[in-house]
Parts: structure tokens; C-alpha cells; sequence
């Protein structure tokens, strides 16, 4: 049976590791500062015990004051998972690191973030419109896009 | 002397027969050989994820039909699942079965599909394909006695299912599912060692462990790489802890190994559903739930192994009658992260054999 794990037990673990990188967490999520978001997703990747191999899915949500960056992992060895989150604040120049050099499965789903919602994602290897014509404008799947 | 040459560009789609709804490769050739392959999608985006911001939860379920339109059924179930968590509503252990044996049957369904076009990519012109279809179509009318319908169900409802079975379903079923093993004999007669067959397939579009794991690969694709991975054993949804069955995986990762990673699965679906008709209790059908659901503030994931892979719905609820955000977990787009890397080296003609052996459907690639 799959174990979900608690994001507040591996919040202060990272916390431990990488002072300053936990915003806060709860029992199913722990918020990660964006310039702490790669190593902390190299660690969580590479740390026996750990073991996230499987990027299940990303996804970002509109809170209007500011952008949640949704990263589901899952451990196919160990089969427990893990939501990962960050954020991104304003509407303009938005941008977070990318995971693909993590995992490959990143590629369209970022990819569809920056389509979407705007998002960009910095050192992704081809950071375009994935669904939508190049010169579409705006970004439909934020809230204020009617 | 040398004959000067170059690469050429070719646009295989959006209008091609072999790439099962409007996909778009754009490949570069070095004569037949491919060099390099770009996937461009979004012929069919309807934007999905936003249009059901302004439906309440009950009506979002014929939306789902819409996205993978041939397991309309998997869709389904992954959705209410995952509202039926976000707002903590239980459902009857008949409901549940009955759920269980439309999913599987679902799935058969969707092989079916699957293998006999991936076989008619391969050359043997559509005869296996009509004999696949004969037995599809047998699910098709079962779907049909339940709901009405034959192509976008709408059957399962939050808290539920939206009819109960007539007499004459279980019957039928009963029929069928005493025949589907017989049949799945007959096209491994037909075609399992069949010399043409294992030439195109065998070895051709390989897919290694560590990469179908890292681009997040799911479902057969994963499975033929040899990975024992299903969502219903890793992670039992509904009551799929109550049923004995076996998961079928692959050696190599080729093409040959996901086609029969499929037609295994169809054993199992049958042994599945085999044991749930026999266990299938009276009773209700539906638990009571408001038609204008107000879930509590919160998100909630909920995900299933259909035919094409993980299929997760992703809900965020701000406490109104509509989701806030909905985001659905695509298998077939994702499945196809590691497309470019299996057919590269290979030639045109095989371009056809990888795509159909991974199984996409557009209206869930583009949703």
C-alpha cells in the first residue's frame, strides 16, 4: 500500500540540511523558497531512503496574490510520494527553475505551465508554447483570463 | 564521386492515418533514417482544465467522456474518485463493483483498440483489427444496456453509479467474459509468432528502464520496460485490494513487449472481472449527495490505472459549487516525452510502429 509522507517530517529534514529553504508545511505538502528548488529536488532524487525517481506530475494553481508550482513525486522503489510546492509572486516575469535536468518528465508539463499560466522555467531546453500558437497572447488558464 | 546530400524535413500530420487523432511529428531524414524528431501538439486543445472552472462538480463528469475517448469509463472513475476525496463522500459496495467491472471492461476495450491498430501500423491490413473490433463491439452493447450509450458513457456518478444493471447485463457479461479468453487465444494464434510481425516489433523502438522511469513514462509503456509498476497494486483505489491478478510486464522495452504486455492485461481485466461478478453484493447504488456540492476548502489528487497509464485528476476547492483549479494528469502526453529518443536511428516506416505501440489518445494529450 502506498505511503504518502509527512510534508512536515521532511520539511524539517531539508530544513536541517538547507537552512532557510522550508517556507512552511503540513501533513500532506511542504512550501520550498524558489532559489532552494533545485538542490532540494537533487536531494529528495538522490538520498537513499528517499529515492524519488518517478516525477508524477507538475501543475500550478492562481491564487491571484501569487502562482503555486504543484510537484508531485513518487518513489516506484519504496513506493511512498511526496507534493512538493513553490511560488512565484506578481503576474509579470514569472519564472522558477526547471526540473527537467532531474527528471525528463518535466518537459511538456512545464512547458504547458508557461503556455497556460505564464510561468517561465529557466534552463529548460526548449522554453515554448506547447498547445497554443506562438503569438497567441495572454495565458488562459489564469483566473483573471475570461 | 560522392553525391552531395542534406537533411530533409518531413511533416508527418497533423492529418495522417497512423497518428490516431491530429499529432504532428516534424522529422528530419537522412534518406529513410530519422535524425531528429519534434512533436508538436494542441490540434485538439479545448481547454478542458478551464471550461470546467464555471461547472459545478456533478457537471463536469460528461466533460471527462471527452478526454480519452476510448476508455470514457477510466475517466470517469478517476474523477469522482478524486472529488469523492477531496469532500470525504463513501460509496456503496455494489457501486463499487459495478465500477470495477466497467473499468475493467473499459480497458479490454481500449486494448482492443489499441492492439488492432497498432497491428494495422504494422502491415496486417485491418483482418485482425475487425476481428478485435467483433469483440469490442460486445462491450460496447454491454456499455450500452447500462447507460444508453456507446461512446461517451457518463455512467459513474459522485457517490455512485448512475443506473443499476438490468437483468439481462449480468447475463450477457456472464457470456462474454466466458468467450474473451478463447479469443485472445485466437489472435495469438494468429499473430503472436508471426515471422512479419516479430520483424517489425521485436527490437524496434526500445524504451530503456531508466529513461521510460525518468520521463515519467506509466502504464504499458512502463510496464513493457520491465517494471512492476500498476497504480491498482501499488496504490489499491476503490476495492481493487480484494481481487487476485497478475501484472504483466516486458523484458526490453520494445515494441514487441507493449503489445504483449496489453493482450496479458486483457487475461487479467477477465480474471478480474470473473471474481467480481461472483462477489457482487445487492444494495444500493448511490449514497446521497447534494446535486450542488460544496466540498471543503482543501485540493485533493486522485489517480487510477487506466489502459493508457496513470491518470490522475488534481482538484483545488475554495468551498464554492465549482472547482477552483482542476488539473488532469495526462498519460498519453506524458508517455510521449521519450518518443523522440525510441525513434531516433529508426527508419520512416517504423516511426508508425513506435507511435502506435505507445497508444495515444488526442483528446487526452490535448485535452
Amino acid at each position: 500500500m502506498a505511503l504518502t509522507l509527512s510534508g512536515e517530517e521532511i520539511g524539517a529534514k531539508l530544513e536541517e540540511k538547507f537552512p532557510g529553504s522550508i517556507v512552511e508545511s503540513d501533513k500532506d505538502s511542504f512550501l520550498v523558497r524558489s532559489e532552494f528548488l533545485l538542490p532540494v529536488a537533487d536531494y529528495l532524487k538522490d538520498t537513499p531512503g528517499l529515492d524519488f525517481d518517478f516525477l508524477s506530475y507538475i501543475t500550478a494553481v492562481d491564487y491571484y496574490e501569487y502562482f503555486e508550482v504543484v510537484y508531485r513525486l513518487t518513489s516506484l522503489e519504496h513506493n511512498h510520494s511526496l507534493v512538493m510546492k513553490a511560488r512565484c509572486y506578481g503576474r509579470d516575469n514569472l519564472s522558477l527553475p526547471s526540473v527537467v535536468s532531474l527528471w525528463r518528465g518535466a518537459d511538456f508539463q512545464e512547458r504547458e505551465i508557461y503556455d497556460l499560466m505564464g510561468i517561465s522555467f529557466d534552463s529548460h531546453p526548449n522554453m515554448r508554447c506547447i498547445f497554443l500558437w506562438d503569438s497567441f497572447e495572454g495565458h488562459p488558464l489564469r483566473r483573471d483570463y475570461l | 564521386m560522392a553525391i552531395k546530400t542534406e537533411p530533409f524535413v518531413l511533416n508527418m500530420g497533423p492529418q495522417h492515418p497512423s497518428t490516431h487523432g491530429v499529432f504532428r511529428m516534424r522529422l528530419t531524414l537522412d534518406g529513410e533514417v530519422v535524425v531528429d524528431l519534434e512533436p508538436i501538439f494542441g490540434y485538439l486543445h479545448r481547454g478542458i482544465e478551464k471550461l470546467v472552472e464555471g461547472r459545478t462538480y456533478a457537471q463536469i463528469i460528461p466533460i471527462t467522456d471527452r478526454l480519452d475517448y476510448a476508455a470514457p469509463m477510466s475517466n470517469n472513475l478517476a474523477y469522482v474518485l478524486a472529488v469523492e476525496k477531496l469532500a470525504g463522500i463513501t460509496v456503496p459496495e455494489r457501486a463499487e463493483y459495478l465500477r470495477v467491472i466497467m473499468a475493467e471492461l473499459q480497458r479490454i476495450a481500449s486494448h482492443l483498440l489499441a492492439v488492432g491498430s497498432f497491428l494495422n501500423d504494422c502491415g496486417a491490413y485491418f483482418t485482425p483489427f475487425l476481428y478485435m473490433w467483433r469483440e469490442r463491439e460486445s462491450i460496447v452493447d454491454l456499455f450500452d444496456m447500462v447507460c444508453g450509450q456507446r461512446l461517451t458513457y457518463n455512467y459513474m456518478r459522485i457517490g455512485g453509479v448512475s443506473h443499476d444493471v438490468p437483468d439481462e447485463f449480468l447475463v450477457a457479461l456472464d457470456k462474454f467474459v466466458g468467450r474473451m479468453p478463447f479469443f485472445i487465444d485466437e489472435y495469438d494464434q494468429l499473430l503472436a509468432e508471426n515471422e512479419i510481425l516479430l520483424a517489425r516489433t521485436k527490437g524496434v523502438g526500445i524504451l530503456s528502464k531508466e529513461l521510460a522511469i525518468n520521463s515519467s513514462a506509466s502504464g504499458p509503456v512502463l510496464r513493457g520496460t520491465g517494471v512492476e509498476w500498476d497504480i491498482r497494486r501499488a496504490a489499491p483505489y476503490s476495492i481493487y485490494d480484494r481481487f487476485k491478478f497478475d501484472i504483466p510486464i516486458g523484458s526490453v522495452g520494445d515494441c514487441y513487449d507493449r503489445y504483449r504486455v496489453r493482450v496479458e492485461e486483457m487475461r487479467q481485466s477477465v480474471r478480474i472481472i470473473n471474481q467480481a461478478m461472483k462477489q457482487l453484493p445487492p444494495g444500493e447504488i448511490r449514497s446521497e449527495v447534494p446535486p450542488l456540492l460544496r466540498p471543503p476548502v482543501g485540493e485533493a489528487y486522485g489517480h487510477i490505472e487506466s489502459p493508457k497509464g496513470e491518470l490522475g485528476f488534481y482538484l483545488v476547492s475554495d468551498g464554492s459549487i465549482a472547482p477552483y483549479r482542476l488539473h488532469i494528469r495526462p498519460p498519453s502526453l506524458i508517455n510521449l516525452t521519450a518518443l523522440r529518443d525510441m525513434i531516433i536511428g529508426w527508419k520512416i516506416q517504423d516511426v508508425v510502429v513506435v507511435l502506435g505501440s505507445i497508444d495515444i489518445c488526442l483528446g487526452e494529450v490535448d485535452r
